[in-house]
């Protein structure tokens, strides 16, 4: 590919030919390296996915090549659907959950200007410094019915505790470790859009009359609304693919969390517990499939407004 | 960070809203909760943390010292090798991540090579491809060269983070004038001397930032050390604190001394993120908001 159509990113007029050459070798020498790494850890392991998913390991008679059979045993596995289902209802609540909270945060954080405000900017953003492995095992206790306070704490007005670890609350329950992990990190991505709003707007609308929820709604949060999709995005492929948190509260929550829980613990079982590793990459494959039709998707109906990336 | 507040002079009067001052409180306490638990029922025995006492408050007898002996020589200071694999990955892998996106980071922004548009979106591309479903076919990779259940398994998978070249392109290119660059190769300096002298100084920030979040990145991962690792002695403190967890849960009896274990293995593991986390917070935040300030 001649780099003609490329955007300049100098202004400098066209350098001569053994200048340009130069160029073009400095620039692959920098790029280079990484390319490498590229190249061997993604390109390759996608390539080599696609390709073992594409064959069926028997009992009887050996590998064979299969084209998209597992590809339409995914799609009628009932334990891949409702995964799948699973992630895809788990988005639709837990993301704009995590997201309001984030925003009202970042909102509150703008206008509120004191000591106290600093410090809790930074205890709201510290869930995001701790590896989600903890966070679950962390709320793990918290919920636990023979060291968590819960029982304690429903035991006061004389009501059973709720069990975050059964039944359907245990969907509640990981909605409430996401949200405590992520909200403070979106908080300061929201955060720092907004001190990045030029306050002379403010002060015109004040002067047209526009009270403190008008300047919110009109034009602080029109304002980021690059910042609220890239989140949104962010979010997104980070959900759908879910696995740590389901995975360390299975040992918690005996019989409520299936090996199937998720797509991804699902391909794992596969891959790992079952030694199905095409059947597992078809999986991967299909949930990445998943991840990137929803994520363009919301990229198309969102397209009018995207400016990141 | 410029402060567009200052920047613009029109510095409004310090505003100390008391109901919004209260609703924080409320949120800081939900958000603090979680430590509160684990810093308070660390400092418990297994009889203490049974008992039925107060789960939110101190035991009677507050033996931190004791149940730090415990952890760390549990099962021939299994614990231990687990933090110091944790800081060896966290090490190897930021560093190596780091080093590789400053440098494509530096190319993609500096040079108009061939090919490079084709290769920039292909990086952006993979910023979408969901890491986990890298796993399973790196893992059948690995296993054909014989390198799964060594470090490098967990290692050189972690040098790849695209996220960090995008950084380190929107920030060369918006940081590091060319003019400069032109400015030192007239004076006589080669390519490789104009970037380390030149423009690596000016990108300092940014480079700083990709190396936290990719060395926390490598610290954080669970799912591939998880898939890749049997030898229990090569875990990181992650995967490390998984498997007593399922081990406590399942003879839940027979192991009430382990709980304990795990509960102030998880404080210690998280306290060198939270030093690490409030002396270097200027540079985390700072390159979190490349992304939403654009």
């Amino acid at each position: 590919m001649i780099d003609k159509s490329a955007p300049s990113t100098r202004d400098k007029p066209r350098t001569p030919g053994k200048a340009r050459l130069r160029e073009h070798v400095m620039g692959w020498l920098f790029v280079g390296p990484f390319g490498i790494v590229f190249l061997a850890l993604l390109i390759a392991p996608l390539a080599y996915a696609l390709y073992l998913s594409l064959f069926q390991k028997k009992l009887i008679g050996g590998t064979s090549f299969v084209l998209f059979d597992n590809y339409v045993k995914a799609f009628t596995d009932p334990s891949f659907l409702s995964g799948s289902w699973f992630v895809i209802r788990f988005s639709l609540v837990s993301i704009p959950l995590q997201i309001i909270i984030a925003l009202a945060m970042a909102l509150i954080l703008d206008a509120v200007t004191s000591l106290f405000a600093r410090f809790s900017r930074l205890m709201i953003f510290l869930p995001y410094a701790i590896p989600t492995v903890i966070g679950a095992v962390m709320w793990g206790f918290l919920y636990s019915k023979s060291f968590g306070p819960l029982s304690d704490l429903f035991g006061l007005f004389g009501a059973t505790p709720p069990d975050f670890l059964g039944g359907n609350l245990i969907f509640y329950g990981l909605v409430n470790i996401v949200t405590w992990q992520w909200a403070g990190y979106y908080m300061i991505i929201l955060y720092a859009a907004l001190q990045g709003i030029d306050p002379a707007l403010y002060e015109a609308a004040r002067m047209d009359g526009a009270g403190k929820w008008q300047i919110a709604l009109r034009i602080k949060i029109p304002l980021i609304a690059p910042a609220l999709l890239l989140i949104l995005v962010f979010s997104l492929i980070g959900t759908l693919q879910f696995f740590n948190e389901p995975q360390i509260l299975r040992s918690l929550a005996a019989g409520t969390i299936s090996p199937d829980f998720t797509p991804n613990m699902y391909a794992y079982q596969q891959a790992f517990a079952l030694a199905n590793f095409n059947y597992g990459s078809a999986i991967s494959f299909a949930l990445g499939g998943i991840v990137f039709v929803g994520v363009y998707a919301f990229l198309f109906f969102t397209r009018k407004r995207r400016s990141f990336l | 960070m410029t402060n567009a507040r200052s920047r613009a002079g029109v510095r409004r009067r310090p505003q100390r809203h008391l109901p919004l001052q209260v609703l924080l409180g409320f949120l800081v306490v939900y958000f603090l909760v979680p430590f509160w638990w684990v810093i308070v029922n660390s400092s418990k025995d297994a009889p203490g943390l049974f008992g039925g006492g107060n789960t939110l408050w101190f035991a009677d007898r507050i033996d931190y010292l004791g149940n730090l002996q415990q952890l760390f020589t549990y099962d021939n200071g299994i614990y231990g090798k687990w933090i110091l694999n944790s800081t060896l990955y966290a090490f190897a892998g930021g560093i190596g991540a780091t080093v590789l996106a400053v440098m494509a980071g530096y190319g993609f922004a500096k040079y108009r090579f061939a090919g490079r548009r084709f290769s920039f979106a292909l990086v952006l591309g993979a910023l979408m491809v969901p890491a986990t479903a890298l796993v399973i076919p790196t893992f059948v990779m690995f296993s054909e060269f014989g390198l799964t259940n060594t470090i490098w398994a967990v290692i050189l998978p972690s040098l790849l983070n695209p996220f960090g070249v995008y950084l380190m392109h929107v920030y060369a290119r918006d940081a590091v004038p060319d003019e400069i660059l032109d400015a030192a190769r007239a004076d006589g300096a080669g390519e490789i001397r104009t970037f380390l002298q030149v423009a690596f100084p000016l990108m300092r920030p940014a480079v700083v930032t990709v190396l936290l979040l990719s060395a926390v990145a490598s610290w954080n991962n669970y799912f591939l050390p998880l898939a890749m690792l049997s030898d229990n002695r090569l875990f990181p403190v992650t995967v490390g604190l998984g498997l007593w967890q399922g081990i406590a849960s399942a003879n839940n009896a027979g192991s009430t001394s382990l709980w304990s274990l795990i509960i102030l293995g998880a404080l210690v593991s998280v306290v060198p993120l939270v030093i690490a986390f409030f002396s270097l917070q200027r540079h985390w935040r700072g390159g979190l908001s490349v992304g939403g300030l654009r």
